[in-house]
């Protein structure tokens, strides 16, 4: 229970060990402790802000879809109105086409029909002829009566 | 030990293992109790260093082990023993410390792990530790105490070691001249310069007091209660010594039972120590006068 240098020794003692825990054990566990802590803030906030970005994605997702949806109902808007005009504008065509070919077959009757008829006036004058001839027995001056066949052709 | 007496018993495990100026003017182990006072100032009680020096080994050592290892993933089973011990003395700092210090935290550390591995060798059976060193001296009277914080050398080196601090620090944030004005201005002031004069003297009376009743407070609310407990566990190991059977049953009993009201001193006197030391270095940081 005496009191001697022991209390020397112990303070001697007592001061190594606290400098050897400043400088060795106290900075490089505390610096690890605030590390994790900030690693850990971090990660919290990187999930907070995926989870935000998630819904911001989901949102735009949705929209994206909302305006597929609407361009794909006009496009099929726009190509039944287009089908219904295509129908219609070659239905037109048709008819104009076909008024066409019958006007162009009409024109050609008629130009046929002419022919034929001059030819028919021809061969007519020429057949009255004979025939006045064969009736007649005697032979007609064709010259003399080309005038008055001329005009019983015209009268056909 | 059957022929010793029990008060025999207890001063032999009262007195320790010194070293020091022998009468004959050589240098060696006192050999009683009456010589170990005779070697005077000038004498190292080879028991109390030897163990605290020891065990404050194994505390560097292990926290080295594990602040080396440190890593801010995912810690190991050391290292997260580490942190919890670490993480609760600087939340203790961090509650009564509101300045900036970087010797405070890892000073608390120190002695609250330091001082609780002292404490906690008292929980050894008080016969043990003395046997082991007979055996390894060979010497049958070889006095031996393991518990360090028993020694009131230990402890009031300890506090006298923070009173030094305590001072330091009030000198290097208040400055010599605010120092002396703390302990001679307060609490009692005037503005008149000659009752200022009168009362100077009393307030260094009074606040000189406060000083030094720290350390002191300090070392000796430590020392008293290990002391004491220790006591109690010696008196207990009489009762084996006793040779009845009746007695021998009952200091089982209440060695055991003090064993485990001794878990908490331990660790609450070993928390006081370093909860006032916190306390006191904030109050030499706080300049409020």
């Amino acid at each position: 229970m005496n009191i001697n240098a022991t209390l020397i020794g112990q303070s001697v003692a007592f001061f190594i060990f606290v400098l050897f825990c400043m400088k060795f054990v106290w900075p490089p566990v505390i610096a690890a402790l605030h590390e994790r802590q900030k690693k850990i803030a971090d990660g919290l906030d990187a999930a907070t802000r995926a989870a935000r970005d998630l819904e911001l994605a989901q949102d735009k997702a949705g929209q994206q879809l909302r305006e597929a949806k609407a361009q794909a109902a006009e496009i099929i808007e726009q190509a039944k109105k287009r089908g219904t005009q295509i129908v219609d504008e070659a239905r037109e065509q048709a008819r104009v086409d076909a008024d066409r070919i019958k006007a162009q077959a009409q024109a050609e009757i008629e130009q046929e029909l002419n022919g034929v008829k001059d030819a028919l006036r021809a061969q007519l004058g020429s057949l009255a002829v004979n025939g006045a001839e064969k009736i007649l027995g005697a032979t007609i001056d064709q010259n003399a009566h080309a005038e008055l066949v001329n005009k019983l052709a015209a009268e056909i | 030990m059957a022929e010793q007496t029990a008060s025999g018993y207890i001063q032999h495990h009262l007195q320790n293992l010194t070293f020091g100026h022998l009468p004959d003017g050589t240098w060696g182990f006192a050999h009683s109790a009456a010589e170990a006072k005779e070697m005077g100032f000038w004498a190292f009680h080879l028991d109390t260093l030897g163990w605290s020096v020891a065990l404050g080994l194994i505390f560097v050592l292990i926290f080295r082990l594990a602040a080396k290892k440190a890593t801010s993933g995912q810690p190991g089973a050391l290292q997260n023993f580490v942190e919890v011990l670490i993480e609760f003395v600087d939340g203790s700092v961090k509650d009564s410390f509101h300045g900036r210090s970087a010797v405070i935290a890892p000073l608390a550390l120190t002695i609250f792990v330091w001082v609780f591995l002292m404490n906690a060798v008292d929980l050894v059976p008080v016969d043990w530790i003395p046997q082991l060193a007979v055996m390894i001296s060979g010497d049958h009277h070889i006095p031996f105490r393991a518990v360090s914080t028993t020694d009131p050398n230990a402890t009031i080196g300890m506090a006298l070691s923070v009173f030094a601090l305590i001072i330091f620090y009030s000198i290097k944030v208040k400055g010599i001249g605010g120092f002396i004005g703390e302990l001679t201005l307060h609490p009692f002031g005037s503005k008149n310069v000659f009752v200022q004069a009168l009362l100077i003297p009393v307030n260094f009376l009074l606040e000189f007091v406060t000083l030094i009743a720290k350390p002191v407070s300090l070392a000796l609310r430590l020392f008293g209660n290990m002391y004491a407990g220790e006591l109690v566990f010696i008196l207990i190991a009489v009762m084996f010594g006793s040779g009845l059977l009746w007695l021998s049953g009952l200091g089982v009993v209440l060695q055991w039972a003090w064993a485990v009201f001794h878990i908490l001193i331990i660790t609450l006197q070993a928390f006081i120590f370093m909860m006032l030391t916190i306390v006191y270095l904030s109050m030499a940081h706080e300049d409020n006068h």
